[in-house]
């Protein structure tokens, strides 16, 4: 039996408008865009009135230390949309980096077979943390608390606190050369660059990334559609292993240090970047361009305060209030705007069940 | 029975009047009205989506009306939320009481407003004190040292009622609060609603079931599609009058279905087993066919269809489409092997509320939307648009998020969404509850079409006029078993309750169609 099954009711083709809102609304009135124009703004503003912020260090330097938190970004922001997290990410990065050291420079393996291997390992890292949540069931936020302890105690333990430093210059130089002679811009951007590509293809453009949405917002119903929650959630914790491990090879070269210790408290940066980004902590919500503007915007904030003299206590502090601020500022919009969601706030009386929520019966 | 008493010169406990309150593009109360005389209980019918749970929830401050004159004993009031309600006088007593679980029955009671001893420390003593003596006067035995856990629903509404009385609330609403209730727990309910009554408070129950509206209330108010209809003392109305009424149209003309040739075998389960949930359950589906799983709540018709589908695994037994055996425990397998499934609770598994309307209808269908791999919004607008507008999706843009939608046109996204999969098997799960009676006539039209255009269809449904109408066969779901296969002919009320219900000497009343479902009990 193969008959078509459309209902037949062609009188009734009505046709509707794609957006409800005009373009410009659309593009300009959101978070991402918040955050892009306040990252402009600051920019702007520093490039003006901080001497030798438009120097050629600045950016440079800027591009170098955002690299590790740019990099998890991009994973943690699928992770986090689907409404988990992952705190292990900075102990992998230093599991990561002691491998690295431990396979070339103890085993005699060369820095591409080394990198290999320990990316294999942070996959495998990241496995256990997807399995753990999307297979067993466990809450991730106890899970990645539980492995960020566990992979950290491996890299300390293997090295204990000696550092492995003889790295081939050629690497360690590497990572640190300009892409063009003179420009700011450092070779990390080029692997950068490809996996923000990657990320926001498959993020924003694919069927995959669709269901990464629709996980973060409902998962039961995502479910009943037909998407696969656990696999996908073992496959984003698998990724977001991996990316770590490839940020622990760039942090070992670019220090020319591998250590157990490296990297430690990275999680919370790259977690506030990602939120300053404008991604829900509740899943469903958020956009890699706010996110990679959230990352800068933590770098150039940083980048100005530290040439104007001030300590990292003070520029803690400020991340630290703008990311209130931007929490903040969501919920205030949500409220102005009068949506009641039991989203925002599901720690909240639930809505009661309506007319049209459940009923026993009729 | 007392009419409603009405001492002279004292004003109306409640007083709406053209209230309307708007969700976006979609008017949930257009014009509600609706009076309460303090010492009485006013009962408030409509079908689902009639704006009664939009009026209860603008009378708790839950909402804020956009129009209309809303009065407490003779004043304007003006609800910010609903801690302002409570402190008017106002209190909502929901189908399921939210209760702290692990604080005590009194705590909960006193909850905010703990009675403090000497040194601002709670005094546990009074509260308990207090406690026993509302229950006393309430006339029910729960102890107030109990943790609010492990208490049945009837209790816990008792303790809703408790805290309302203890701050001296002079309108009560109660909503749905029966649903969930036993005869006896019901008997008690009503007998505390009495006493609130002959103590001068004011009381409006909501109830779908008319042999309660009429055992209980004094007057009744019919709202349909978000306006007043009437409103009457009880004692000069009847229930057809009132089922009139709220359906605004002839009950039969409701279930449509029109005979459609029957072709071949789509569905085939054999002996599909989950112990302890369903046993032994075989049946066939052909194309064209409409069969109804009907039973009672919790017999295990829903827990058979989420089996088939595959989103529940199961233990033994096997699912074949059009002679192919599907893969169990995966709904991807149920999908491509032309399944589609409308599930029964459509705000957590039918549709993702907060995503757009677009992304809804296309949900299932956008893995093949995609060129070389990538998939864009105006694939998917392309998509859904026709789809939707072929259900008659009433919105203004695709972008919109489900959530501001009625249950109607909500249910008309999730069909659009499975329709749009052009499946050969379609499983619709309670496929008209909480939606509106214009969409449900809709509904049920498109079931007979579809059917008509050769499409398998399984139904459950808990309304029995529903099945009675749309079926061509009836296999009755009891304790996780199919007890009955009955054709048209054969499918009376009488003969499916009394499958239903796995007795033989038991007739249940099936006097009206809008009551008829209440025979049902929670299993």
């Amino acid at each position: 039996m193969s008959t078509s099954t459309l209902p037949t009711t062609p009188e009734s083709q009505r046709s509707y408008r794609p957006y409800a809102r005009p373009l410009v609304a659309r593009l300009l009135v959101n978070r991402e865009a918040a955050i892009i124009g306040l990252l402009v703004a600051v920019f702007a503003w520093s490039t003006v009135n901080i001497e030798a912020f438009d120097g050629p260090l600045t950016l440079y330097y800027l591009f170098l230390d955002m690299a590790p938190i740019l990099m998890i970004a991009l994973p943690m922001t699928l992770v986090i949309i689907t409404g988990e997290i992952d705190l292990s990410v900075a102990s992998i990065v230093g599991l990561s980096s002691v491998l690295v050291g431990i396979f070339h420079v103890d085993m005699g393996l060369s820095i591409p077979v080394a990198g290999l291997l320990a990316i294999a390992v942070g996959t495998l890292a990241g496995l256990l943390n997807g399995f753990l949540v999307a297979y067993v069931g466990l809450p991730s936020l106890a899970v990645t608390i539980g492995t960020l302890a566990l992979y950290r105690g491996i890299a300390v333990g293997l090295l204990g606190d000696t550092a492995i430093t003889d790295f081939p210059q050629k690497w360690t130089d590497l990572v640190k050369e300009r892409i063009v002679e003179e420009s700011s811009y450092p070779m990390v951007l080029i692997p950068i660059a490809v996996l923000i590509v990657v990320f926001a293809l498959t993020l924003h453009f694919t069927s995959f990334g669709r269901g990464v949405y629709e996980i973060g917002l409902n998962d039961q119903a995502a479910r009943f559609s037909g998407v696969n929650v656990e696999r996908t959630k073992l496959f984003l914790f698998a990724l977001t292993g991996a990316v770590s491990a490839l940020a622990g090879i760039y942090y070992t070269l670019r220090y020319g240090s591998a250590r157990g210790d490296n990297a430690t408290g990275l999680e919370l940066q790259v977690i506030a970047a990602v939120l300053l980004g404008g991604v829900s902590i509740f899943g469903g919500r958020g956009a890699l361009h706010g996110v990679i503007a959230g990352v800068l915007l933590i770098g150039v904030i940083s980048s100005a305060m530290r040439l104007e003299g001030e300590t990292v206590n003070k520029i803690n502090i400020v991340i630290g209030v703008l990311l209130v601020l931007s929490v903040i500022s969501t919920s205030f919009l949500a409220w102005a705007s009068g949506l009641r969601s039991a989203r925002r706030w599901p720690w909240a009386t639930r809505p009661r069940p309506d007319g049209t929520g459940k009923r026993s019966q009729s | 029975m007392s009419g409603p008493s009405d001492p002279s010169g004292s004003p109306l406990t409640l007083e709406l009047r053209d209230v309307a309150k708007s969700f976006g593009a979609v008017a949930a109360l257009r014009s509600g009205t609706l009076e309460v005389r303090p010492g009485s209980i006013h009962a408030l019918v409509g079908e689902n989506g009639a704006g009664k749970s939009t009026l209860v929830k603008v009378i708790a401050g839950v909402h804020q009306r956009d129009a209309g004159e809303f009065r407490l004993k003779g004043e304007e009031v003006d609800f910010g939320s609903t801690s302002e309600s409570k402190a008017a006088g106002v209190a909502v007593i929901y189908q399921e009481p939210t209760l702290f679980p692990d604080l005590s029955v009194a705590e909960n009671i006193f909850m905010g407003r703990q009675p403090l001893g000497p040194a601002r420390r709670i005094d546990r003593k009074r509260m308990y004190d207090g406690s026993a003596a509302l229950f006393d006067r309430l006339g029910v035995h729960i102890d107030p040292r109990r943790p609010a856990r492990g208490l049945s629903i009837a209790d816990q509404q008792i303790i809703e009622i408790a805290k309302a009385i203890s701050l001296d609330a002079a309108l009560l609403v109660m909503d749905e609060p029966t649903a969930a209730l036993s005869g006896v727990e019901v008997d008690r309910l009503f007998a505390v609603a009495r006493s609130l009554r002959d103590e001068g408070r004011a009381l409006v129950f909501i109830s779908h079931r008319f042999e309660e509206v009429f055992a209980l209330c004094d007057e009744v108010t019919v709202m349909r599609d978000g306006e007043y209809v009437s409103t009457d003392p009880i004692v000069d109305t009847t229930v057809d009058e009132i089922v009139a009424r709220m359906v605004g149209r002839e009950v039969t003309d409701l279930f449509p279905k029109t005979p459609a040739p029957v072709g071949d075998v789509v569905l085939d389960v054999e002996g599909l087993n989950r112990t302890g949930v369903f046993h032994d359950v075989s049946f066939q589906v052909r194309a064209g066919e409409i069969v109804a799983l009907a039973g009672l709540v919790g017999a295990g018709r829903s827990e058979i269809a989420r089996a088939v589908f595959g989103v529940d695994a199961y233990d033994a037994g096997s699912v074949r489409m059009l002679g192919r055996a599907v893969r169990p425990g995966r709904p991807r397998a149920g999908i491509e092997a032309g399944m589609a499934f409308v599930p029964e609770d459509r705000r957590q598994q039918g549709l993702v509320v907060d995503g757009t309307i677009a992304r809804n209808v296309a949900a299932v269908i956008r893995g093949r939307l995609d060129r070389l791999g990538f998939l864009t919004t105006r694939a998917e607008n392309r998509a859904a648009g026709p789809w939707a507008a072929r259900l008659e999706v009433k919105t203004n843009a695709l972008d919109m998020p489900a959530t501001t939608m009625s249950g109607g046109n909500q249910q008309k996204v999730v069909l659009a969404k499975w329709l749009a999969t052009e499946p050969k098997l379609l499983i619709i799960d309670e496929p008209t509850r909480g939606i509106d009676v214009g969409t449900k006539s809709e509904v049920h039209r498109l079931l007979s079409d579809l059917a008509g255009q050769g499409l398998a269809i399984v139904m459950i449904s808990s309304e029995l006029p529903e099945v009675l109408g749309m079926a061509d066969r009836v296999l009755v779901v009891h304790e996780g078993r199919i007890t009955a296969e009955l054709d048209r002919e054969e499918a009376t009320a009488e003969a499916v309750m009394r499958a239903a219900t796995g007795s033989s000497g038991i007739t249940p009343m099936v006097g009206n169609p809008a009551s008829a479902s209440t025979e049902e009990v929670k299993a």
